[in-house]
């Protein structure tokens, strides 16, 4: 609640809206036709599952960058319970209410 | 969508906390919260803008930051390119992660329509076969069932992330980081992650990623997740040569 507005943050901050139209539309941009080899089509089916799973694992195991040693950890369990949730609703609305019911006591009543 | 809003919009909450908490002004966050429009890009540029970095700087952390977007573009070109340029960046704007990956699970292939392929000349409706022509207004109509589910999808996660995040801004007070709210961020990609890994190589490129950006987590941008994907990708493909005949089909 302390600082004070600046025109040169706002500039950057705009400049950020425009790295992000770029870098989503990158590929969009040119008109230029061109195919990708089929080893790239059939390489992309796995990309957004491992884009996910890169964002989510070092998420659940790592503090601060380091790998953590401890397994009272509440994200672990509330992530594992979670996947499983999924698996026996097959519904994302309940992956998350299931993994929350665990993680939220274990945080804040156990402190993990 | 819709079911994975609820986690969205707690993780834009959470991010909407964290700007505040880190010193930009009401402005400055609100302002962060609505154009930026990409997390991860947010909370990394936040301590730079803070320390007064140069904005090549700020500018190149958040394209690197937002590099596996550059990748998600270049899948889903063949889906975006009969429409106007402005059209396809509005698009590619508003595509984020989940955005990208519904997409790409709900439609597996992009609709290639006769006439694009074809000299716009060569087109005349009575040279060709009356079946030709009903399976070119059906590519028509499946492009346009695309357009509507990305574009419909587009605006309920823009609206789950930006007017939480919002929220956030104003109640930054009032909401203590500890709860980990923002838990249910990664609860939600965990569900969608589960729901992805239809085949045993998708598995296999799942948990190599993961393991992947563990281990290369101390490069900076976050590059680790480019790496990650890369590495996941590459695995699976020299993989596939052993099991030719899984994974055929996505």
């Amino acid at each position: 609640m302390s600082a004070s507005t600046d025109l040169w943050t706002l500039a950057v901050i705009v400049g950020l809206a425009v790295v992000t139209v770029v870098t989503r539309s990158f590929f969009f941009i040119s008109k230029k036709d061109f195919h990708l080899p089929g080893w790239a089509q059939r390489g992309l089916q796995y990309a957004p599952i491992a884009a996910l799973s890169a964002v989510i694992i070092p998420e659940i195991v790592m503090t601060q960058g380091q790998l953590i040693s401890s397994l009272k950890d509440a994200r672990l369990y509330g992530a594992m319970v979670g996947a499983a949730v999924f698996y026996w609703r097959r519904d994302t609305l309940s992956c998350i209410a299931g993994g929350m019911a665990v993680y939220l006591p274990l945080r804040l009543l156990l402190g993990w | 969508m819709a079911a994975v809003a609820p986690g969205i919009a707690a993780w834009g909450l959470m991010t909407g906390v964290a700007m505040m908490k880190s010193g930009l002004s009401l402005v400055e966050s609100l302002a962060m919260a609505m154009l930026v429009f990409a997390g991860s890009s947010q909370l990394a540029a936040m301590p730079l803008i803070l320390a007064g970095a140069p904005v090549w700087v700020i500018l190149a952390t958040g394209f690197c930051v937002n590099l596996r977007f550059v990748v998600f573009s270049l899948h889903l070109r063949p889906y975006m390119m009969h429409l106007p340029l402005w059209r396809r960046m509005l698009g590619g704007y508003l595509t984020a992660d989940l955005t990208y990956v519904l997409f790409t699970k709900r439609f597996p292939h992009p609709v290639s329509v006769a006439s694009d392929t074809m000299n716009s000349g060569a087109l005349h409706a009575y040279s060709m076969p009356a079946s030709g022509q009903n399976s070119l207004k059906n590519d028509i109509a499946e492009r346009e069932r695309q357009q509507a589910y990305l574009l419909g999808n587009s605006l309920v996660n823009w609206s789950s992330w930006v007017f939480p995040c919002v929220s956030g801004v104003l109640l930054a007070n009032f909401i203590p980081q500890a709860w980990g709210l923002g838990f249910a961020g990664i609860l939600a990609l965990v569900g969608i992650a589960c729901s992805l890994a239809t085949s045993q190589l998708r598995t296999v490129s799942a948990l190599i990623a993961g393991a992947a950006g563990v281990v290369a987590f101390a490069l900076p941008l976050r590059l680790n997740i480019l790496v990650a994907i890369g590495v996941a990708v590459v695995v699976c493909l020299s993989l596939e040569r052993f099991r030719p005949l899984m994974d055929t089909k996505p």
